[in-house]
């Protein structure tokens, strides 16, 4: 890609700049011969391409102010005086200087310490567990070839097709019926194993050089053994991404944990914050530094691993 | 990007398709042990999927008492009440019209950053972490924020109208916009993971293509429409795949901006099993079960598109 576009879209204006000044064509510095007919259309052409580029560029700038404004105004806005935020219409910069009081008040509301050990512990435990699940299915199914491979995985592909929404009924009835209820156990049970992470890593095993499985095997290597020395390192990548992928989703997750938490004490963060936006008294400030913290985390994940998230999301996508 | 590891396959190396390995002893090890390995995803999946997959049917086959346990068998009362509640067409319209406001926004605008960020520069990359910055908000943070902007009488988008002299309108309260408002912030929500994708395609096109296409005179939009939008086609139908079953499945944002109103005028199908199953201490399970039961159907309607269409695609090139 870059080859081509460093190489050509600077070529064509410097040979049309040269034609028009010499009002004669240089026949070999551009490919395009009509374009050297006259110089007029050549000027004309030139500043047709000067103008598409500046159009270009500004509805780039203009899309991107679009999309970054909520999340510099989530900022801006935890950071803002009442005078500004809570003003009509608001201030968009803190005018009257910053304050941390809106985050301060956010955290005596909600048990802010205790949601984020929530979210990020839950978050964690299906992190770790899910990577390690499709990795042992995934290995069992490429490298060991368990009996009826193509069948379990098919079977394991297909759990993806159900929404969960359609089954969290069920699934609500059960963690009920096991009193496990408004626990730590509730959040994490149902997520400790996915059929996209087994379908991310069996895609990557496929991709293995066999000889150094093969190698390893003939030196006696034993199952576990091979899995761990050979396939875990081998499989780096793909765990990485899949374990980013995993953490973004469930930190972000809402229905379920809405569902079976009902202390706050229980709650995830993302269940905290929607308690700081209350209809009747309606505070701007405090709902922005709730948004703020539940997102900081996930934030730097994003601008941090914008790698391997591409990784993970094409996934699906390409091949 | 695993360029160290990928590497094609050869005959020798076999891939790994789960064909019997016929002339490979060492690897000859089927025992019943490698079935451990799959034991802890199949706990999970028999509790938390297929089991609650055949009880979802069995709870829409029955009647619910005021207190959420399953009663008699009723056979097919429950889709029968669901089929013909006035409500329900009103619901499924809405979640029509939710996957239309937010799918084709997003493809759309997606697309035309994607194509204008393709090439690589300093400018670029700043841009591209720009456009990718939503992808880390949730769903809660960004309907309450954007619930702050929709805020009737202090919110920045009223403040907005006004300025340009018109009336500051009610963007949740009144139905005409309660939807488009909730599916803007969707829109906003989705584009990072949207452009990552088609940035993804993009790069991934031959240079030779793009080359090819330069020489015979084609730049501009006409590179981009007919060149780079057929390219990448594979992805763009991917995004409107699984951009129609996230928005079908969408909850977070209805319930934290509207929760259903006004006038469940922003009921989806979802939020409708959770009004049935959950809300006000409603424990219809069997009419909710019911619903639930229509929403599989049609992702797996939505699914089936996915697997004909990218297969046939696949076997074109």
């Amino acid at each position: 890609m870059s080859v081509a576009t460093t190489t050509q879209i600077p070529a064509k204006p410097k040979a049309i700049k040269a034609s028009a000044a010499a009002a004669m064509p240089s026949a070999k510095e551009t490919r395009d011969e009509r374009a050297e007919a006259s110089s007029l259309s050549a000027n004309f052409s030139h500043v047709r391409y000067v103008a598409s580029k500046i159009f270009g560029l500004l509805v780039l700038v203009l899309l991107g102010v679009i999309v970054i404004f909520p999340v510099y105004y989530s900022f801006a806005g935890t950071l803002m005086q009442q005078q500004d935020i809570a003003a009509y219409p608001p201030a968009i910069w803190p005018k009257h200087g910053i304050t941390w009081s809106n985050l301060v008040t956010a955290a005596q509301i909600i048990p802010l310490f205790r949601q984020y050990v929530n979210s990020f512990g839950s978050t964690l435990i299906i992190t770790v567990a899910q990577v390690l699940t499709s990795t042992l299915v995934a290995y069992a199914l490429v490298v060991l070839k368990v009996r009826g491979a193509k069948i379990w995985f098919t079977l394991f592909l297909g759990t993806m097709m159900i929404p969960g929404e359609s089954v969290i009924i069920p699934n609500y009835l059960t963690i009920s019926s096991l009193g496990l209820r408004n626990t730590f156990l509730a959040l994490i049970l149902p997520y400790l194993a996915s059929g996209f992470g087994i379908f991310m890593m069996y895609s990557f095993m496929r991709q293995f050089p066999m000889e150094l499985v093969e190698a390893a095997r003939i030196d006696g290597a034993s199952n576990l053994r091979l899995l761990w020395s050979i396939v875990l390192p081998l499989s780096r990548p793909a765990i990485a991404s899949l374990a980013i992928y995993t953490f973004l989703t469930h930190w972000n997750g809402f229905f379920w944990p809405l569902l079976v938490t009902e202390t706050p004490e229980m709650q995830t963060i993302q269940i905290g914050i929607t308690q700081l936006q209350s209809p009747d008294n309606f505070n701007p400030g405090l709902v922005m530094a709730g948004a703020v913290l539940a997102v900081i985390p996930t934030l730097l994940i994003v601008i941090l691993g914008q790698r391997q998230i591409v990784r993970g999301l094409t996934a699906g996508s390409t091949k | 990007m695993s360029a160290a590891i990928a590497r094609p396959r050869t005959a020798s190396s076999g891939g790994g398709n789960a064909q019997p390995a016929v002339g490979r002893k060492p690897f000859n090890v089927r025992s019943w042990t490698p079935l451990l390995y799959l034991l802890p995803a199949i706990a999970v999946f028999a509790c938390f999927v297929v089991y609650p997959l055949i009880r979802t049917f069995i709870l829409s086959a029955s009647g619910t008492d005021i207190l959420g346990r399953q009663s008699q068998f009723v056979g097919l009362r429950n889709f029968q009440r669901v089929f013909t509640d006035p409500e329900f067409g009103k619901i499924m319209l809405n979640t029509l019209l939710f996957a239309v406001y937010t799918v084709v926004p997003t493809i759309v605008l997606s697309l035309v950053i994607a194509l204008m960020l393709n090439k690589e520069s300093t400018v670029n990359r700043v841009f591209r972490t720009v456009f990718a910055l939503p992808f880390a908000y949730s769903v809660s943070a960004a309907s309450i924020i954007f619930s702050a902007f929709f805020n009737p009488a202090t919110g920045l988008f009223n403040a907005i109208v006004q300025k340009f002299g018109g009336q500051p309108v009610g963007w949740l309260t009144t139905s005409q916009f309660a939807l488009p408002a909730i599916a803007m912030t969707t829109v906003w929500m989705n584009i990072g993971y949207n452009v990552l994708v088609l940035l993804a395609g993009l790069g991934s096109v031959p240079d030779e293509v793009v080359e090819a296409a330069r020489l015979d005179g084609a730049s501009g939009f006409r590179l981009q429409w007919f060149i780079m939008i057929p390219m990448i086609m594979s992805q763009v139908f991917f995004l409107i795949i699984t951009d129609t079953i996230q928005s079908l499945e969408s909850f977070g944002q209805i319930h934290v901006l509207t929760k259903g109103g006004p006038d469940s005028s922003t009921t989806t199908l979802v939020y409708d099993i959770y009004m049935h199953g959950f809300a006000n201490n409603s424990s219809n399970f069997g009419y909710a079960s019911a619903e639930a039961i229509v929403l599989i159907v049609v992702v797996a309607i939505i699914t089936l598109i996915q697997f004909t269409t990218v297969g046939r695609k696949v076997d074109n090139q």
